[in-house]
């Protein structure tokens, strides 16, 4: 009788957060981690349009108003303004559309090239993979920030100069998963059997391989999220990567660093917007990987 | 072993070929240097006779063995910015940079050693959940970022320690830990899991059954088989330092490599950025060679004779 009151009372205190849990059926759900990269993810797709004020608007009157919790603060500027008077709450929502732009992109092109070249050297083998194989070396020898310098050096700046970068030194890392993954598909009966059967090699590869190293790619996709977003941040504090007037989180660090002694907040808010992008995706990413494709953790 | 080692070198020499393809490519991207070269008034004459001097007139596989002919030499040509060559530019500043790294690994190996043996001894415990955020933060918070708060609260706000240039130890710490930081992560969870694994071997049950002390068995006995696999990516995540310096050396006005070539990409000083690309694609693969063949001088049992 005791023991059936106190599981009743149990599942009566049930919090809402078990509640969901229970919902979606996932064991450990990140749902702080997941809430916040849906949070960055609506900024970047709609931010423009909740926006106070507009992210390059300059208003010299309020030049580095201090956050609005603090002395001096005003609540039309939650987070402050810069040097120009401009809003640091309406440039971080900005400087969200920007990362994750260009971080889709460049996960979705570097995730292409190197589902594609894994695949095929994966599936041919033989000198193919060799000469892929070897590739994927070189470009693992070469330090990616380095490699990233001589580009700058040599191309315009600017997005489509970024996403090439981070394409150039992210791609080896899904050719050599994939790879790996379709080395063992390879010996699988249901390929064998499709080329008994006479199916073009293409129809294979969509049909039989693309299907079984999706999972994969998702996983890795989302993990390399929050780096890809620290390396475009990076390469933009160095002046490298986005340009004036677009707005990025790198950029603004950069120009914050001038108004370290006077200001605070310009290099402490968008430092925790990267933090929290970063650590929400890496999070979340954590758990598809732990719930389907626990095999990945070991590389 | 004798095979491994050929092997090994093979590779390492395919991989410095490969970027320094890589920079040929690039420098060819860049397009014409003749502009930069010559003065303004240079007549078509001039132009011609500079491209033939320079080889520009060659087919491009005769130039890549012309460059790689300079490149095994240390020939970069000449920094337009600074009259001097430009490798030995680079070479001039290759000490500081070498410093950071080291004080880096340094910041890196006295915070990782005790949290992994800890969090490893005491699993679930606030030491181990305290190395589990160190992890999570340590890969989400840029360098940079962390270079700039340091600066916010040991520099500004508290004036302790200076916040830019080198100099003595005081110049030192902050840079070393912004560097640091982010391998700390890494090497704590390496630390940890092979510590969980010794603990638990045969040799510690029997160090614990012949009635050893706990401290020796952990110091003496796992620590020192935990320091494997943490010896090897030391040597990984040296080599990363060289390249993560060139962020730090940058927010600290640090005088090494890293600084230069930034600098040099915007005054669009091609001959240095190249010099420090090679170089540090170079330290790179050296040092991850020596780690690899390390390996069995570390641990006797891995041997790679096959």
């Amino acid at each position: 009788m005791t023991a059936k009151l106190a599981g009743e009372s149990r599942l009566e205190k049930r919090s809402p957060i078990g509640a969901i849990r229970e919902w979606l059926g996932f064991a450990n759900f990140p749902y702080i981690a997941a809430t916040i990269l849906l949070l960055v993810l609506f900024a970047a797709l709609f931010g423009s349009w909740i926006v106070p004020h507009a992210a390059t608007d300059i208003n010299l009157a309020m030049r580095l108003t201090p956050p609005a919790w603090m002395d001096g603060g005003s609540v039309a500027h939650i987070l402050g303004t810069d040097n120009l008077g401009r809003d640091i709450f309406s440039r971080i929502l900005a400087g969200a559309r920007v990362s994750v732009t260009i971080a889709a992109y460049a996960i979705l092109l570097s995730g292409a090239l190197g589902a594609l070249l894994g695949m095929v050297a994966g599936y041919f083998g033989g000198w193919i993979d060799a000469i892929i194989s070897r590739l994927i070396d070189i470009q693992m020898a070469v330090p990616s920030i380095p490699l990233a310098m001589l580009f700058a050096a040599v191309l315009a700046p600017g997005e489509a100069m970024v996403v090439f970068i981070i394409v150039l030194s992210y791609w080896t890392w899904y050719a050599r998963i994939v790879r790996g993954e379709v080395l063992s598909l390879r010996e699988r009966d249901f390929i064998a059997l499709a080329k008994v059967a006479g199916v073009s090699t293409w129809v294979i590869f969509i049909r039989h391989l693309w299907p079984n190293v999706l999972n994969t790619l998702l996983v890795l996709a989302t993990l390399q999220f929050g780096s890809v977003i620290v390396f475009e941040a990076g390469l933009s504090f160095l002046g490298l990567g986005i340009q004036p007037p677009n707005v990025s989180w790198g950029g603004m660090l950069s120009d914050g660093r001038n108004y370290i002694e006077v200001a605070w907040w310009l290099i402490t808010m968008p430092g925790l917007a990267i933090m929290m992008a970063c650590l929400a995706s890496n999070i979340v990413g954590d758990w598809l990987r732990d719930t389907f494709d626990p095999r990945l953790k070991q590389s | 072993m004798r095979r491994y080692i050929f092997d090994r070198l093979w590779q390492g020499a395919v991989a410095i070929l490969g970027a320094v393809l890589i920079v040929f490519i690039a420098q060819r991207l860049a397009g014409d240097p003749l502009g930069l070269l010559l003065p303004m008034d240079a007549t078509e004459a001039d132009f011609a006779a500079m491209r033939i001097e320079l080889g520009l007139d060659q087919p491009l596989l005769v130039q890549f063995w012309r460059f790689l002919q300079s490149v095994a030499v240390g020939d970069f040509g000449y920094s337009y910015q600074w009259q001097v060559p430009a490798m030995e530019l680079i070479l001039d500043r290759l000490p500081a940079t070498l410093e950071l790294a080291v004080a880096g690994l340094v910041f890196a190996i006295t915070l990782a050693v005790p949290l992994g043996v800890l969090s490893a001894l005491y699993q679930g415990s606030a030491v181990d959940r305290v190395a589990k955020v160190f992890a999570m933060l340590g890969q989400a918070i840029p360098s940079f970022w962390i270079g700039l708060l340091l600066i916010l609260f040991f520099a500004v706000t508290l004036n302790w320690l200076p916040a830019y240039g080198r100099g003595g130890f005081s110049h030192l710490v902050l840079p070393a830990i912004a560097l640091g930081w982010y391998p700390v992560a890494a090497m704590t969870r390496t630390l940890r899991s092979a510590m969980l694994d010794i603990l638990q071997s045969d040799y510690v049950r029997m160090a614990r059954s012949v009635g050893l002390s706990e401290r020796a068995i952990v110091w003496k006995y796992a620590l020192r088989n935990a320091a494997v696999p943490l010896a090897t990516m030391i040597g990984v995540y040296f080599a990363n330092m060289l390249g993560g310096a060139f962020v730090v050396e940058v927010v600290f006005a640090w005088p090494g490599i890293g600084r230069t070539v930034v600098e040099a990409v915007f005054s669009r000083d091609f001959p240095v950025v190249q010099a420090g690309v090679i170089l540090s694609a170079l330290v790179f693969v050296v040092v991850n060679l020596l780690v690899d063949l390390s390996y069995g001088f570390i641990d006797p049992r891995i041997r790679h004779d096959r």
